[in-house]
């Protein structure tokens, strides 16, 4: 599986999801662009031996930029396009690692799978809250371009 | 109706139509500061959970509540909310069109047909399982178990509107078609097939706004909403946990 087939398939999952969730039909194809860069920064963190949840982490801040900006050039709320980005990064094998280790007794195994979810899950968040920070860092530089422009 | 009253009447139907269809909840407050500052309100007081809504004018003699009883996810009507709340600001539409528009948007679903919601299903579940698990064996008893599990869910929904149950039932289908596949040798490692069937029905949306919303402060909205992305998760997880241990 080459790096060229895993983007496809990254861009491909976002639609699918897009398609589930129900967004506008006009944001599909920038949503699945968004979702296909940021895997795109998980696999570059990856080619470093970064880990999943630095990975995670750097591309939850990818798609909470990207879709900020997105939402801004669109004009429609963020949130349409970073809920299917995501769908890459939910962390679902571990999910059902760890499900399936408590249901077969396995308890050593499936506290260390829990354990992998909290942490993947709060690194999302984190991405989210710098992103937050970026944002607002964007809308400040935005706003003092056009001051001096004008 | 006067016009403080339709002023209420149709913030409180913007941001009942938003919260049903899955926004996060500081949206909801912006946009309804927003119409009503837009219609002409100096200080609007709005207070929105994840199961009701109230607003009230500041220093006078109307204040509304609604209720907000059933949860779906179409985030389609969010953004027309968000277009027509742009148009009104712009004033492109007055109070009492923006009013009807909104009716009308809360009756009309617009939503995707079934038939491409299950092409949608059948893209989240395969692309997902080869990119967690990279190999592309179990590609074709995935999509196939993903498609019919979407579809079990979304009959299931519509018919029994418990969406607890519905996931749960359509977990243990999965669960027993993939070691169905796996028994008739079909698919070669159980776990990828449930894996990636699964995907599509995973609490993505309820999760990600509990997140926000708790970033936000909404310490209400944002617990209820995970507790809400926790029992959606326990039911698919214990509809897998029952068919692992039958076998």
């Amino acid at each position: 599986m080459g790096i060229v087939g895993q983007l496809i398939l990254a861009y491909l999952a976002v639609l699918g999801f897009g398609l589930i969730i129900n967004i506008p039909r006009h944001a599909l194809n920038l949503a699945g662009w968004i979702g296909t860069l940021t895997w795109g920064f998980y696999l570059i963190v990856q080619a470093f031996d970064g880990g999943i949840v630095l990975g995670s982490f750097i591309g939850s801040v990818g798609i909470g930029v990207l879709s900020s900006l997105a939402a801004r050039y669109k004009k429609m709320p963020s949130i349409i396009f970073n809920i299917p980005s995501l769908v890459s990064f939910v962390p679902g094998s571990q999910a059902y690692q760890m499900v399936r280790n408590f249901a077969l007794g396995k308890y050593d195994q499936a506290v260390g799978f829990m354990l992998q979810v909290v942490v993947i899950t709060g690194a999302i968040a984190l991405g989210f809250l710098v992103a937050e920070l970026l944002n607002q860092l964007i809308a400040f530089c935005r706003l003092r371009w056009q001051q001096v422009r004008s | 109706m006067t016009t403080d009253e339709l002023i209420i009447a149709t913030c409180l139907k913007a941001g009942k139509i938003m919260v049903e269809n899955g926004s996060e909840i500081s949206r909801v407050d912006d946009t309804m500061t927003r119409i009503a500052q837009n219609a002409g309100v100096v200080q609007a007081n709005t207070y929105v959970t994840i199961t009701g809504v109230m607003m009230s004018i500041q220093g006078r003699n109307a204040t509304q509540i609604a209720s907000v009883t059933k949860r779906t996810i179409d985030l389609e009507k969010v953004a027309q909310v968000n277009q027509l709340s742009r148009e009104f600001a712009a004033q492109q539409i007055d109070l009492p069109t923006l009013h009807t528009r909104l009716g009308q948007l809360d009756q009309a679903s617009r939503s995707f047909p079934l038939w491409l919601q299950l092409v949608g299903a059948a893209l989240v579940s395969g692309p997902l399982m080869i990119m967690f698990r990279q190999e592309t064996i179990n590609t074709w008893p995935t999509v196939v178990i993903g498609t019919l599990g979407y579809l079990v869910f979304y009959l299931l929904n519509r018919y029994l509107k418990i969406k607890f149950l519905s996931e749960l039932v359509a977990a243990l289908f999965i669960g027993f078609a993939a070691e169905w596949a796996y028994q008739v040798g079909w698919g070669t490692n159980i776990n990828d097939i449930i894996i990636g069937a699964l995907m599509p029905l995973v609490p993505g949306v309820p999760l990600t706004n509990a997140v926000r919303d708790i970033l936000a402060g909404n310490f209400v909205s944002g617990p209820a909403r995970a507790v809400e992305a926790l029992i959606s998760a326990a039911a698919l997880g214990f509809g897998i946990a029952v068919v692992i241990t039958l076998f």
